[in-house]
């Protein structure tokens, strides 16, 4: 019987009235890597922070070692061998590697001896673990790979031996993420302890040798991984079965309805985010469009949905040309003409998250017919319309008359979708459709945008990430850099190929 | 050599008059490197000359009124910190109240404990601070150069001129060459990041701030026992909002933000030379609009030249854990 080097024991936590952890019991073996796996919410998160002492349990014990220890902020779980990568990186960015790391534990006022000792303790410590780090490089020159690694090795200096890793696969191209699973699996191999939190069945799979699964602020289930399979956790998670592979049919193309022509956008900072691009797309077809974050997928949305400047190139719409350099169609006369769009970020975009659900269930549409008269809006109308769409998608509670933030992401994703589809677009842009939101509402999410499709649509689709655009598209582009690197028809297209082509090496 | 003299005078005048700006700079980049802006220059200035003057007055020594004058900021700079980092408020508006509060009490105060609005009793020498001669100032005066350097620029200052410009390295050494300073940096550009690596977010705001307080009282009791010997209402005029312009220019580096709080120095010593002087083409220029330079050069210097400045990355805001 090996003993626990974590143990927890009814772990509670509130925030308000919402209770985010629920009499929480986990033991975590040393030497392994442990998954826990749940949906958006269900806690995880908040578990870990506690753990690392950011969040003060309820009640509830924590022992290390079979040592109970009592957390009041990070430092004590740090002086306890405990690290965490959180999800954001707790990196400084105009500061070094050096600067970042030895932030909290210089042992010294005046740098000098100290900070020399660290600098070669750290070296040997990136040979030892072929973490490949430049310690004098900043922060915003590295690569989002590059900066978890310094938060690995960030823990590493501060004498880890649990390493707590919340969704760090999150914005990695599949070629970091192998990179990653290399080093947890050394780690491991050096008797570290690791905590992989995810929502991500097959970095359970491929990983762990245990997985607890969380939902709704509790275990529910504590399994060894060798003795499920994605389909079960999935059950779990949920709470009921879980279609995994979606329903789809071929697409039925049709004629090409959205065309663009050597398109160039410039970013707020002047900066050319979209060189040159052109594609097309036919009706009943979904295009997906993938790339790491960052690339100019954002800047391309916009500016397809007119709410950025184009530098050149033309936007076609059924072959009128709706936008050019001198001429730019608002979002409101494209909608006019048939074209939807639902905003990468749906708090800041696609949401006013102060107004109640009514409200943003017909915003942009609220000056037409039945939703307002002579300029006057019909609430009671409003509302009827909205219970009926709300039935219709499922949103969760189905009060209208809430305030939209109090919704989770799912739900306010569910609100925007069903704003934008219910008019029957005749082409759609949709960016990060399912970020942030639970697998069941995924599921929904997806199964709709196939059926938009089924019904003579081009859809746009612009993800991060590769499993969405692998599993919705019909034809894959690949963004780097700004430009297209890569078309690829699903079919033919295997994920490592799409990894490369994304991390511009292909 | 009578040029000479001239512009030897002129860099004098520049060092006394910047002086004031650089402590405030300095002050200023304490607060805001560490995430809270510090709108209240203007006013912590303000009341450290009232409380230097009075201090002064009472005990009849300078540096028991500069001790009171820092023992007053530090204070107001803990207030604006309780307001702003503890409860989170808006920081630019805890620092108008600052200074709305402030200009109002001070005329208040001296008009209820001297009798006149807004002035205190004039001090006597050893109430005051007195102009230093550096050593051997005299002698050297007819060497070329070196003692037109030596003894017309350097020397016969105030304790405060000196003090501001040895403050500058101290404030970058600090800043950029130990673990306080890699904290303050830090808290003022992720505080996350500080709070996991286990440091006290709150605690670090505070005792940037506390230094911030110290640096200002300097400033305000350079204005009010040295340059002049009392207090007068609104003596500061504006020139915190000055210093808050110079760090900005200087991206918030005590280097680059000394050589803006000299550049608006250099003007303002200009202006006073300019008065009434009849200038070659444009004859005599009116007062108002020489006394203008500083301003206006604050504003096209920030406007334009500088090019974009980049502040802090987490200032202003307050530090909230997650939900």
């Amino acid at each position: 019987m090996v003993s626990p080097i974590l143990e927890l024991k009814n772990i509670n936590k509130s925030f308000g009235h919402v209770q985010a952890n629920k009499n929480i019991n986990l033991k975590i073996n040393q030497g392994t890597i442990h998954g826990i796996i749940g949906e958006n919410g269900a806690g995880k998160s908040t578990l870990m922070s506690i753990v690392y002492g950011l969040y003060q349990a309820d009640s509830g014990t924590i022992s290390v070692s079979g040592k109970e220890i009592k957390l009041k902020s990070p430092r004590d779980s740090i002086e306890s061998g405990i690290g965490m990568v959180h999800q954001h990186f707790m990196l400084v960015e105009n500061f070094t590697v050096l600067e970042n790391i030895v932030l909290g534990f210089e042992g010294e006022f005046v740098f000098g001896e100290k900070l020399k000792k660290a600098k070669q303790d750290l070296k040997n410590l990136c040979d030892t673990y072929k973490l490949n780090i430049d310690l004098e490089s900043v922060i915003s020159d590295l690569s989002v790979g590059f900066r978890q690694r310094v938060e690995i090795l960030k823990s590493l200096y501060r004498g880890a031996e649990i390493f707590i890793l919340d969704e760090p696969t999150g914005v990695l191209t599949p070629q970091e993420v192998d990179e990653l699973f290399k080093i947890l699996r050394s780690l491991k191999e050096e008797g570290k302890t690791i905590v992989l939190i995810t929502h991500k069945l097959n970095e359970i799979m491929d990983l762990t040798s245990e997985v607890s699964v969380m939902r709704q602020g509790e275990v529910v289930g504590h399994t060894k991984t060798s003795d499920t399979n994605k389909e079960k956790l999935a059950e779990m998670m949920v709470g009921r079965s879980v279609l995994l592979r979606l329903n789809k049919e071929d697409a039925k193309l049709g004629d090409v309805v959205f065309k663009v022509e050597n398109l160039t956008v410039k970013d707020d900072l002047d900066v050319t985010r979209v060189k040159n691009v052109s594609f097309e797309i036919r009706s009943g077809e979904i295009l997906g469009l993938a790339g790491v974050t960052g690339n100019g997928q954002t800047e391309l949305l916009e500016a397809l949905s007119g709410i950025r400047k184009v530098e050149s190139g033309n936007i076609y719409l059924n072959d009128e040309k709706v936008s050019d350099k001198e001429n730019l169609l608002d979002p409101r006369k494209l909608k006019e003409k048939g074209l939807a769009h639902v905003p990468e970020d749906r708090q800041r975009m696609g949401l006013v998250t102060n107004f109640k659900a009514y409200e943003n269930l017909i915003f942009g549409y609220h000056d037409q017919e039945p939703y307002s008269k002579s300029s006057i809006l019909r609430d009671s109308d409003i509302i009827t319309y909205s219970k009926k769409v709300m039935e219709e998608y499922d949103v969760r509670p189905r009060s209208p008359q809430l305030i939209t933030s109090n919704f989770s992401g799912g739900n306010q994703q569910k609100i925007i979708l069903s704003r934008e589809l219910n008019e029957s677009p005749k082409i759609l842009l949709v960016g990060q459709p399912t970020r942030g939101v639970d697998i069941g509402a995924i599921e929904f999410i997806h199964q709709r945008l196939i059926d938009m499709r089924d019904k003579g649509a081009a859809i746009l689709l612009v993800s991060v990430e590769l499993d969405e655009v692998l599993s919705l598209s019909d034809r894959i582009l690949v963004m780097f850099d700004g430009n297209i690197v890569g078309e690829r028809i699903n079919k033919d297209v295997t994920d490592r190929e799409l990894g490369l082509l994304m991390a511009g090496v292909a | 050599m009578e040029f000479l003299l001239d512009l030897a005078s002129l860099v004098n005048s520049t060092l006394r008059i910047s002086t004031p700006l650089v402590f405030a700079a300095m002050a200023g980049i304490f607060a805001e490197r560490s995430g809270v802006i510090d709108f209240s220059l203007e006013g912590k200035m303000l009341m450290a000359a009232f409380v230097a003057a009075v201090g002064s007055y009472y005990f009849g020594n300078p540096w028991i009124g500069l001790f009171m004058a820092i023992v007053m900021c530090v204070s107001l700079s803990m207030l604006h910190g309780f307001a702003s980092v503890t409860h989170k408020g808006d920081q630019v508006v805890s620092c108008v109240a600052i200074n709305i509060l402030i200009i109002g009490l001070t005329t208040a105060l001296a008009a209820a404990w001297f009798g006149q609005a807004g002035l205190t009793p004039t001090l006597t020498d050893e109430q005051r601070f007195l102009e230093i001669t550096l050593p051997f100032a005299d002698s050297l005066r007819e060497v070329p150069i070196i003692g037109l350097i030596y003894s017309e620029i350097l020397s016969g200052h105030y304790v405060f001129v000196y003090l501001g410009y040895i403050s500058v390295p101290i404030v970058y050494w600090v800043v950029f060459k130990t673990s306080f300073g890699l904290r303050v940096r830090a808290v003022g550009e992720n505080p996350s990041a500080v709070d996991t690596a286990g440091i006290n977010v709150f605690a670090m705001r505070y005792k940037a701030l506390a230094i911030n307080g110290v640096l200002i009282a300097f400033a305000g009791a350079h204005l009010s026992t040295a340059v002049n010997a009392n207090f007068f209402r609104e003596m500061s005029a504006g020139r915190g909002y000055l210093a808050l312009a110079a760090m900005i220019f200087g991206k918030w580096h005590p280097k680059t933000a000394l050589i803006a709080c000299l550049l608006f120095g250099f003007t303002d010593a200009l202006q006073i030379r300019l008065q009434g002087v009849e200038l070659p083409v444009v004859g005599e220029i009116p007062v108002q609009l020489i006394q203008a330079i500083p301003y206006v050069l604050t504003v096209v210097l920030l406007a334009g030249f500088v090019g974009k400045a980049i502040a802090p990355n987490a200032i202003g805001q307050p530090y909230i854990k997650e939900r």
